[in-house]
């Protein structure tokens, strides 16, 4: 398992090598990348913060429910902090198992546990104005 | 008796830090630290129906008895991960 916040780019090659084992038949990826549009607005970068010694441990928490779950062979989830530019990657979960339904299906729940609980915020800026995005709202710090 | 609180993201903004230090009064719990944080940065007050609160890394309630040595971090509503997909 692996479980990591960090400033430099994300190599989802790393990731991918790090959860395969023999027995794993089917190795999921999610890649969570920078887009250049959010609710209406052209968005020019993205700003990440995190409580990183708090995020790795909840990280390994979710990546144990769902290891609990379905029967998976290894965990490896990582994401970036700090200025992200359009088109690079903010998160990488990666998932192997011997089949590919349980890869696919424990990747899905963990990304959308990952956003339900592990403390990191973006901050979106776009031309004119910037704005923490909070949960599913949006807040009104711009 | 003093606790290290660690502020994020648009808390850190609103405070203009990233970390405080709270003297600990008789029975502080994270809420209460937080009230007395309002007082220090007014920035922060009216936003306790959103954070939730760590202490030393693990979240817990508002009531939770924060010690001597504590690191309490106040948390807003996370938004990580991938971009709204």
């Amino acid at each position: 398992m692996l479980f990591e916040v960090k400033r430099a780019a994300l190599d989802p090659q790393l990731l991918i090598d790090h959860v395969r084992k023999d027995e794993s038949g089917a190795v999921a990826l999610f890649s969570g990348v920078v887009r250049n549009e959010n609710l209406g607005r052209r968005v020019l970068y993205l700003e990440y913060d995190a409580y990183p010694e708090m995020a790795e441990s909840v990280m390994r928490g979710i990546a144990e429910e769902v290891m609990g779950r379905w029967p998976i062979t290894d965990v490896a989830i990582q994401h970036r902090t700090g200025r992200l530019e359009i088109g690079e990657t903010s998160l990488l979960v990666a998932v192997s198992a011997p089949h590919r339904k349980e890869a696919f299906e424990a990747c899905h729940a963990l990304v959308d546990r990952f956003k339900e609980v592990v403390p990191v915020w973006k901050k979106e800026v776009w031309e004119g104005g910037e704005e923490w995005i909070e949960g599913e709202a949006v807040s009104r710090s711009g | 008796m003093k606790a290290k609180v660690r502020l994020f993201a648009r808390l850190s903004e609103l405070a203009g830090t990233r970390e405080a230090e709270v003297e600990l009064g008789e029975g502080l719990t994270a809420g209460g630290v937080y009230q007395a944080l309002c007082r220090r940065y007014p920035a922060l007050s009216g936003l306790n129906g959103s954070i939730r609160y760590a202490v030393n890394g693990e979240y817990a309630e508002p009531e939770r008895r924060v010690g001597e040595g504590d690191e309490l971090a106040l948390i807003p509503p996370v938004s990580g991960g991938s971009h709204a997909v």
